[in-house]
């Protein structure tokens, strides 16, 4: 880990312009996995801003009946928020599939959002790796990609995001919203926070340099019935190799999207448009011109599967 | 030995890839920045450490993992990954339990940390330390500190309501299960596999139902 | 002491201590955190630097040039080591792979420099600033390619003419299975703290062999064995994995050197996996043939393994086939590639642990073939007596059929639905399986020194080690048992290379071993008590805290403060017979029918393995097997990129070990057995045979639940995703 300077900001603003005036900076806020890449030095920033004093901690009701969570509003906070768990199902469960409740419990909203790729050969310095070092090659392409995504590639990268959270945000067309260096605000649909990787795969998302995220807003409640069902290896602290994020109606409609698939959460409109039709329709369209590898191709299979499954449990 | 010309370093290091028998020459990452590091200032930290305050001058860098171990010799959490993968370095902080491998020491000014040696002592042990003793809740013990921290941690997350992975109903009353306790040590990873009885502990104190 | 014969009855017959479940008395330490791990010590000398591994970043070729000046000259830079400035170090019967010094790379993560610094930060950040070019050569990375190449190890182990019987059996079976390599990932990464005292080093570090890793030290730097102080009094774990010296503890002695002062390496987590040991994977063919009544005619298992070109086994698999079951015509052989991946070497239960995965289900499938409850074909090729072909070598005790059927009864094996795939449970599928398991159970020569004290106390001295088996408390047993004293009037002090040389941990021959020879030693005890108060010491009765001899008694402190040492040597009668531990594993299996996931929803294990010496710690180390044995089955595998010649999987977040939630009910059962060969005792070890077997019971029970075989470890859902049950 490289040397680095320190500061606590005192408001969203002061810390967007800390970050924004100074070349190697980052905000800081749980760390979980700042730290992490900080010590294999695959982030090496020079000056930390710390954010957690931006009292960005609470979770308020919007006028138009929706949520507001503070960008700090922890994993565990958020999953267990009275409101989230009775109407924003998903989302709780989303969160308490990922990590461990130790992680959770340090880990951040908005650094939920911001977490990058698992992929073993991001994690290695020694081997190539387009989004740890542009240009230098995928070396997951043709290698132990199993983990790895099957659609939205690019053949510069096939991360997948892999956090959970950011699943269901999407399902529940969640809002991002941030604060400029220069002081102003913006919003970004979840659809457009996470970016597919094309030719620039260092890019994870659409942030601006400093740009901070104070807030996530979730829309008022849509009813259904919540799904959040996550495939993995071992049957807990562990990535997704598939994971499903769905509000399905009686009527057989629904919205539903896809984690552990892409560099981004996988939802297609066209087609959750298609669930009355079934969990096969839904997965053609929403992998439609999905280029997977062979190690990796299991996971449209899966996907397909998945969605069955919490089809017919939302039938039962 | 066959020898595969490679190319010079540059700044970013040289990593060459695409077929699958290319050449790959590395630095480390270190030498896609700049070469010379600043000397990290030492900074002032303030922490209760098991209700001790402590006052200490610390590199930026210093995790409070390392803060616990290197420098208050509180060496009875442990180091297993220093990534958050294992769990071993659990702590308490102002009352959360959390992984300190994953945490600067610098983020924690003010703060309140319990460790396993917060909890108790060989002679005057917390009721999870003698239920792991009694029920044999571990083997080499290098994940023991981090365990209890997690298992007392997580009675009480389970008595507080806080939802699991495993939650049938998020609106319901939470029930003290076997499925909710394991769920909820998960990340704590024994690698001798103490773990049915460290539920048998946990049940104890706690008062499971299967 | 000589063990020459089977044991006759002796005091362990009646004991009160041994044999007994009792709580680890080191336990409190635990608990509390307060039990010292190698790299914690910071009392045992002051002024200790840190120090930073670096490892090679490629798999094989040479390192043409190394700056080191930016690390040199970062802040808090004590010393930099860079390997192609050094000589390498020399080698002992116990590395294969070179552990520093030399431009040559043999291995991935192989360390090539290390950063002395005066924290743990600025050793770090400076390691990161070492600059390194590398020629890279091509290496063989992938055993399926080297597979046919790979020549023979040693003879065939040949009984009768397989090819006949094989050709003209009925009924028969040829299958490959595939097991992939595994890490130890043992919780604590290898970690020494090294300090010179003029030509004196002293390693405090974490290692199962006290006395091999004095002697590996000493032909590795190339001093002598009696310079050298190693002490490990803490284990967080080893699994095989520190059997040997590893580069923590190279680097750290040199390091130290030329730091000119105390230095303290842990290996970095990510650097664990490639830059230590681990086992092997396997290609495994079986072959049986076997009459329609069940009786196997002919048994082939051939096994291709690797290791590094400078030496090594593979991973030797047919470990258990001659032993297991019966059958007249056999071929077992064990081929070794020669692959330029890190050095393979022990872990737990080396050889039958990846044997059993493929043998047991093996016979799993033979018994579908024939119709057969796996357990009635288990039973009807029963051995008898004998060693299948050694008709001069007698099993020891083995009760293998008896661990089936009580297995059997308790698991509610009647239940189960020989038909697979039926048994629906909601969205699951559900299995049951089960195997039987076989681990030798070597002997090793095991010393101890016994002091005791004015006021009646005993301390054990040993350099046996405990690496979570219990060694401490079964240590403490034995003294309390033989010195007759209450447990808490004895303390135990292990793992000190300043301690008698023991049998060390490793192989499940340290319970067994270690406590004979703590056993001699108190008899060499009493003997000397006897001398200095007049009676004979083999001959008296030592219980609470008094001696009764002849008509005589006398309290254990009227003999004053004394010692006495003493070794346990195992006669060369143990080669006579077949000593070796048995088992059944049971399992039940729930397989998600959409998703594939499996979950493991109860396991017993029938153990037989003599005299059991404390039923709790004994019953975690069979528990612990089977938790590693479902990572084994489901999860765990290093995964090889064959371009870059890496387990590229190497930290605990790719390389993915059970956690809480995949471990519900176990149970554990030990049969009341003695074995009189093994030792004074009886008893053997177990913490091996846990893992042998479990494994293949949940493969089988998957294959109950959902009728697919899967041959290719680990059992992930993408190798049988799509042969589950279509959608509706």
């Amino acid at each position: 880990m490289k040397a680095f300077t320190y500061e606590r900001a005192k408001s969203p603003a002061e810390a967007a312009a800390a970050v924004a005036g100074r070349e190697g900076a980052k905000f800081i806020a749980g760390g979980t996995n700042l730290l992490d890449l900080m010590k294999l030095e695959i982030e090496a920033p020079t000056h930390l801003v710390d954010v957690q004093d931006l009292a960005l901690d609470q979770i308020e009701e919007t006028s138009d009946g929706g949520l507001r969570i503070g960008a700090l509003v922890s994993n565990t906070a958020l999953a267990a928020h009275p409101k989230v768990r009775k109407d924003y199902a998903v989302l709780t469960r989303a969160i308490v599939a990922g990590a461990s409740g130790q992680l959770r419990n340090k880990a951040t909203t908005a650094g939920n959002l911001l977490q990058r790729t698992r992929c073993p050969y991001f994690y290695d310095p020694n081997l190539p790796c387009n989004k740890r070092v542009p240009n230098s090659g995928c070396a997951a392409a043709e290698g132990f990609s199993r983990q790895l995504a099957v659609v939205g590639t690019s053949d510069k990268c096939i991360a997948t995001y892999p956090g959970d959270m950011a699943i269901a945000m999407r399902v529940l067309d969640a809002v991002v919203e941030t604060v400029t260096p220069d002081g102003k605000t913006r919003t970004i649909p979840m659809a457009e926070f996470h970016r597919l990787p094309g030719d620039k795969p260092w890019l994870d998302n659409t942030l601006g340099k400093g740009e901070l995220i104070v807030s996530v807003r979730l829309p008022a409640p849509v009813g259904g019935q919540h799904f959040y069902q996550k495939v993995r290896d071992r049957r807990s602290y562990a990535f997704a190799l598939v994971s499903v994020a769905a509000i399905l109606n009686d009527d057989g409609t629904g919205r539903v999207a896809f984690g552990g698939v892409a560099h981004k959460p996988w939802r297609v409109e066209a087609a959750e448009a298609l669930l009355p039709q079934g969990a096969g329709a839904v997965v053609a369209k929403a992998f439609e011109g999905a280029s997977p590898t062979e190690h990796n191709k299991y996971k449209i299979t899966l996907a397909e599967r998945t969605l069955a499954g919490v089809i017919a449990e939302a039938r039962s | 030995m066959p020898s595969i010309p490679t190319p010079p370093i540059t700044r970013r290091g040289v990593l060459v890839a695409g077929a699958a028998s290319a050449a790959v020459t590395t630095v480390p990452a270190a030498a896609q920045g700049p070469a010379k590091a600043p000397k990290s200032t030492p900074v002032p930290v303030k922490l209760s450490v098991n209700g001790k305050e402590v006052e200490l001058e610390l590199d930026t860098r210093t995790t409070l993992l390392d803060t616990l171990r290197e420098h208050l010799k509180l060496t009875g959490t442990k180091k297993g990954c220093d990534h958050g993968q294992c769990g071993a370095c659990t702590v308490m902080v102002n009352g959360t339990r959390v992984n300190s491998c994953l945490s600067l020491a610098v983020m924690h000014q003010g703060d309140e940390v319990t460790t396993i040696e917060g909890l108790g002592s060989a002679d005057d042990m917390h009721p999870m330390q003698e239920a792991f003793v009694k029920h044999d809740g571990y083997q080499c013990g290098y994940c023991t500190p981090g365990q209890i921290c997690s298992a007392v941690a997580v009675l009480k997350e389970i008595e507080a309501g806080v939802p699991s992975h495993v939650t049938d109903d998020l609106t319901g009353p939470m029930p003290m299960t076997r499925a909710e306790m394991t769920e909820r040590m998960s990340g704590n990873i024994c690698r001798c596999g103490a773990y049915s009885n460290i539920f048998d502990a946990m049940a104890e104190v706690g008062g499971a139902k299967a | 002491m000589k063990f020459d014969a089977p044991a006759g009855k002796n005091l362990f017959d009646n004991a009160r201590i041994v044999g007994k479940s009792t709580r680890r008395i080191d336990g409190p330490l635990k608990v509390t955190g307060a039990a010292p791990y190698a790299y914690e010590r910071h009392d045992v000398v002051p002024n200790q630097a840190y120090g930073w591994i670096v490892g090679a970043g490629i798999a094989k070729g040479r390192i043409t040039a190394m700056d080191t000046s930016d690390a040199e000259a970062a802040p808090g830079v004590i010393a930099v080591l860079a390997a192609p400035k050094m000589q390498p170090v020399g080698s002992s019967n116990f590395n294969y792979a070179p552990l520093f010094g030399g431009s040559e790379v043999t291995h991935y993560h192989q360390a090539i420099a290390c950063v002395v610094a005066e924290t743990f930060e600025e050793a770090r950040a400076a390691a990161a600033m070492i600059r390194t070019r590398y020629d890279r050569a091509e290496g063989n990375f992938d055993l399926e390619a080297n597979k046919d190449a790979a020549p023979m190890s040693g003879e065939p182990k040949t009984r009768g003419d397989f090819d006949s019987a094989f050709a003209s059996a009925p009924v028969t079976l040829d299958e490959t299975y595939h097991t992939p390599g595994e890490s130890h990932s043992m919780m604590e990464p290898h970690s020494t703290i090294a300090s010179w005292q003029g030509d004196q080093l002293t390693l405090w570090t974490s290692n199962q062999m006290i006395d091999w890793a004095k002697n590996a030290l000493a032909s590795i730097l190339g001093i002598e064995a009696a310079n050298i102080r190693v002490d490990s009094p803490y284990l967080g774990g080893g699994f095989g994995g520190k059997l040997f010296v590893r580069a923590d503890a190279v680097v750290a002695a040199l390091a130290a050197k030329e730091a000119g002062r105390p230095v303290k390496i842990m290996l970095q987590r990510p650097l664990v996996a490639n830059n230590t040991t681990h086992r092997q994977a396997t290609i495994q063919r079986i072959r049986l043939g076997a009459q329609q009544d069940g009786k196997i005619t002919a048994i082939a298992h051939e096994n291709w393994s690797y290791n590094v070109p400078s030496g090594g086994s593979g991973e030797t698999a047919t470990a258990q086939t001659p032993v297991l079951y019966a059958g007249d015509n056999r071929y077992v052989a064990e081929y070794c590639a020669e692959l330029d991946l890190p050095e393979g070497n022990a872990m737990r239960a080396p050889g039958e642990a990846p044997g059993h995965l493929a043998l047991e289900v093996a016979i799993d499938e033979l018994a579908e073939k024939l119709g057969m409850d796996p357990i009635a074909l288990r039973e009807v090729n029963e051995p008898g007596k004998t060693v299948p072909g050694q008709p001069q070598k007698e099993f020891s005790e083995r009760n293998l059929v008896r661990c089936i059927k009580e297995g059997a009864q308790r698991f509610g094996w009647s239940a189960r639905n020989a038909k697979p795939g039926l048994v629906r449970d909601g969205r699951y599928l559900v299995g049951m399986g089960m195997a039987a398991g076989f681990r030798g159970s070597p002997t090793m020569k095991s010393g101890a020194r016994v002091k005791l004290a004015a006021n009646g106390h005993i301390t054990v001295e040993t350099d046996m080690t405990d690496i979570g088996t219990g060694s401490y408390t079964i240590i403490a047993q034995t003294a309390a048992e033989t010195m007759g004293v209450p447990l808490d009037h004895v303390t135990v002090e292990l793992g000190d290379s300043l301690y008698p040389v023991s049998a060390g941990s490793g192989g499940q021959w340290g319970a067994a071993s270690s406590t004979a020879g703590v056993y001699a030693a108190c008899v060499a005890l009493r003997r000397k008590i006897g001398e200095a108060l007049g009676f004979d010491g083999d001959a008296a009765t030592f219980a609470d805290g008094n001696i009764v001899a002849g008509d005589a008694t006398h309290a254990l402190t009227d003999a004053g403060a004394m010692s006495a040492e003493d070794t346990i040597e195992f006669g060369k009668f143990q080669q006579d017979y077949s000593i070796g531990t048995y088992a059944a594993h049971f399992c039940e299996v729930a397989v998600d029918a959409y998703t594939g996931e499996t979950h493991v929803r109860r396991m017993l294990s029938v153990c037989d393995s003599g005299r059991i010496l404390n039923p709790l710690s004994a019953r975690s180390q069979v528990i612990g097997a089977m938790v590693m044995s479902v990572g084994m089955a489901l999860s765990e595998e290093l995964a090889v990129d064959p371009r870059f010649g890496l387990f590229v999987n190497h930290d605990l977040a790719g390389y993915e070990v059970p956690v809480h939630a995949d471990i519900q009910e176990q149970e554990v059962v030990f049969l009341d057995t003695l074995d009189p060969a093994v030792s004074p005792l009886k008893a053997k070890g177990v913490g091996e045979l846990g893992i042998c077997g479990p494994g293949a019971a949940i493969a089988n029970a998957i294959y109950n639940a959902t009728g697919i075989r899967v041959r290719e470890y680990p059992l992930t859902l993408d190798k049988y995703l799509d042969r589950l049950p279509a959608l509706v």
